[in-house]
């Protein structure tokens, strides 16, 4: 699904460079569900944000689900992230005077999809999310957690390759961490791609697979026991 | 464009920063407004100037003497021109092609006219018939001089509006018998003048009984023409100018004329100060749309200004949208649409107050000068036309600025 090969990316800062990722080698196969970890200043947000299409490699190559991603204009980029990527975020990053359901919906609006179709699919997944009843709302009046199943309803609305969550339980306390990883088991389960990049070692754990990243290096790449969330909240 | 969904989206964002949205309109709606009125009133001094040309023909060609006041080729100041019927009969003979009407004309100024027990005293002209067309005169009733009148030297008399008002007052004057300078005459036309009742105050009769009533034999007072009018302006100015230098010319010749006196002779052509007074009209109108522009252009920096901070305070949602897949055009459309809806609306209400206000008080301007100050149509459309444009550049520098947002930027967490 994911082939990076010797991936680079260096800032300037100032009159130096910063060489944040320094050759990493990465591949992901359909339906797994890793976990990035590493301190801060290991480069992993670059390197989520280079997965994202946020941002571009200096060299090194990335192929996702067949198509190379190299030399991106806003335009293409803007197109290949509505068709490929679905995002998470720590602060939930949802639209504050558009309900729920008008969340949900904008990636479709992106893709050009007609109004009646496009409620349709949201409220599809909002009801995936077990959010049906909040259709209507807008986010302010949903909790942390609420908030980030509508976040991941909207990730998933468009049906993407893969999906990319930045520390997507960071905002929010244990307990609704762990339903939140809950939901995002299952949708791994279904079989989604998942990438997951968190610094919570219990967070990881829920995933199958552990990237340490440090100093812009992969250093350890270890499959794991995935501790199922529903088990966790139990104890 | 015309999606349902974003203009939700506009009357959203609007409706929660209702004062900003306010005051931004004020702006621009103060700007158009003042555009309209400057405009209507221009149109209203372009009115008024018109009315006041069409007193008397526009090409028109006056001729006066008088007195000399330098001395000229040994001659002393002093001496009276006297223009003689001889002085028509050249001018007549040599410029007959570019003339169109003309007459001669013999006054007195103050003559006694008297209808029964009313008298008063009115200015006595002695001209040929073209003076009804030179003087732009309607006849109310009755008719004007005939060319018969002249030939058989009757005793005939036309007079003003105003006159027939004072001395007849219901009485029907055609046929009525008048005194002037106690000789009778026999009322044969009522006139109406643009120029109202100063000009409604003569009286015409034909210019061979005027010489031979008054004892004036061939000698006249002045002398009217106007020039034959082509299609194009500028070219009837240059012909009505180069005509009447060139009587002038020929006048100063004969009568030994110094070339700069101009109280001996005068000849003056109004095609040429109409044409001043048009380019005056120009000039103001010019200067009222660069003060309309000016204020439009301070209201267009209030719009850019405003959506510039729009921009701002929603990079961190225009980042969001990037992410899911906002393609860069539809975030430039975004933001200038509602920079150009807001223009247009507060625009729009700018354009209805201005045209209203005119309208409402435009009737009740009474000024010599100003006359009906209204907008048209093609005026409207045009105000229409700088809004919209308006409205695209406000937006264009802001949408740009949208555009340009990194989304990794803007989905930093704070």
């Amino acid at each position: 699904m994911i082939e990076i090969n010797n991936l680079n990316k260096s800032y300037a800062v100032g009159q130096n460079k910063l060489h944040v990722l320094k050759g990493i080698n990465f591949s992901v196969k359909s339906g797994e569900m890793v976990a990035i970890m590493g301190s801060s200043g290991s480069g992993k947000s670059t390197f989520l944000n280079i997965l994202g299409m946020l941002d571009e490699a200096d060299t090194g190559s990335y192929v996702l689900d067949g198509t190379p991603i190299k030399q991106l204009n806003e335009t293409t980029a803007a197109r290949y992230r509505n068709q490929f990527l679905g995002f998470i975020f720590q602060s939930f990053n949802l639209i504050s005077y558009k309900s729920a359901l008008d969340n949900v919906a904008m990636p479709l609006y992106y893709q050009g999809m007609k109004r009646q179709e496009r409620t349709e699919r949201a409220m599809h997944y909002l009801e995936k999310v077990g959010l049906a009843n909040w259709a209507e709302h807008l986010p302010n009046e949903l909790s942390g957690g609420q908030k980030q199943r509508v976040a991941i309803a909207r990730a998933l609305a468009s049906d993407p390759k893969v999906l990319l969550a930045d520390e997507p339980t960071g905002a929010l306390d244990s307990t609704t961490s762990y339903e939140v990883m809950d939901l995002i088991q299952e949708i791994n389960d279904e079989g989604k791609t998942i990438l997951c990049v968190t610094h919570e070692r219990d967070i990881a754990q829920m995933c199958r697979r552990i990237v340490h990243l440090k100093d812009g290096l992969i250093v350890k790449d270890e499959s794991v026991n995935q501790v199922r969330a529903k088990i966790a909240l139990n104890v | 464009m015309f999606s349902l969904e974003r203009w939700h989206e506009i009357f959203e964002t609007l409706n929660k920063n209702r004062l900003r949205t306010f005051l931004t309109a004020l702006s621009v709606a103060s700007g158009i407004f003042i555009l309209v009125i400057l405009l209507g009133v221009s149109t209203g001094i372009q009115k008024g100037v018109q009315s006041e040309f069409e007193q008397d023909a526009a090409n028109r060609i006056s001729v006066w003497t008088g007195t000399t006041t330098k001395e000229y080729n040994g001659l002393n100041p002093g001496r009276y021109i006297q223009l003689k019927n001889e002085d028509h009969v050249l001018i007549e003979s040599n410029y007959d092609d570019y003339l169109e009407y003309r007459t001669p004309i013999y006054s007195i100024w103050g003559g006694a006219v008297s209808y029964k027990d009313q008298n008063g005293t009115y200015r006595v002209e002695g001209a040929f018939p073209d003076q009804q067309f030179i003087e732009n005169e309607t006849m109310v009733q009755g008719r004007f001089i005939a060319q018969s009148d002249l030939d058989q030297t009757t005793k005939v008399a036309v007079i003003g509006h105003q006159m027939k008002r004072d001395l007849f007052k219901n009485e029907d004057p055609i046929g009525a018998q008048i005194d002037i300078q106690g000789i009778n005459f026999i009322v044969v036309g009522v006139y109406s003048d643009p120029g109202g009742n100063r000009e409604e105050n003569r009286i015409f009769i034909p210019l061979s009984t005027a010489q031979k009533v008054f004892n004036a034999q061939d000698r006249l007072r002045s002398l009217a023409y106007t020039v034959k009018m082509s299609d194009d302006f500028d070219q009837a100015v240059a012909l009505s100018s180069a005509l009447s230098e060139q009587i002038d010319k020929d006048l100063r010749q004969k009568y030994s004329v110094a070339p700069d006196d101009r109280s001996a002779v005068r000849v003056n052509s109004t095609l040429e100060e109409a044409k001043r007074i048009y380019g005056l009209i120009d000039t103001i109108r010019g200067v009222f749309w660069f003060i309309g522009i000016g204020t439009i252009i301070a209201g267009i920096v209030g719009v850019s200004n405003i959506m510039l901070i729009v921009v701002k305070e929603r990079t961190k949602e225009i980042g969001i949208r990037k992410a899911l897949g906002a393609l860069p055009w539809s975030i430039i459309g975004m933001i200038l649409q509602e920079a150009i809806f807001v223009t247009a609306m507060a625009g729009f209400i700018g354009l209805f107050l201005g045209v209203g206000l005119l309208e409402l008080v435009g009737p009740m301007v009474d000024s010599a000068f100003i006359k009906y100050p209204q907008v048209d149509f093609a005026t409207a459309m045009t105000t229409v036309v700088v809004l919209i444009l308006a409205g695209t550049l406000a937006g264009f520098i802001p949408a740009q600025r949208a555009a340009h947002i990194r989304p990794i930027e803007a989905l930093r967490d704070e």
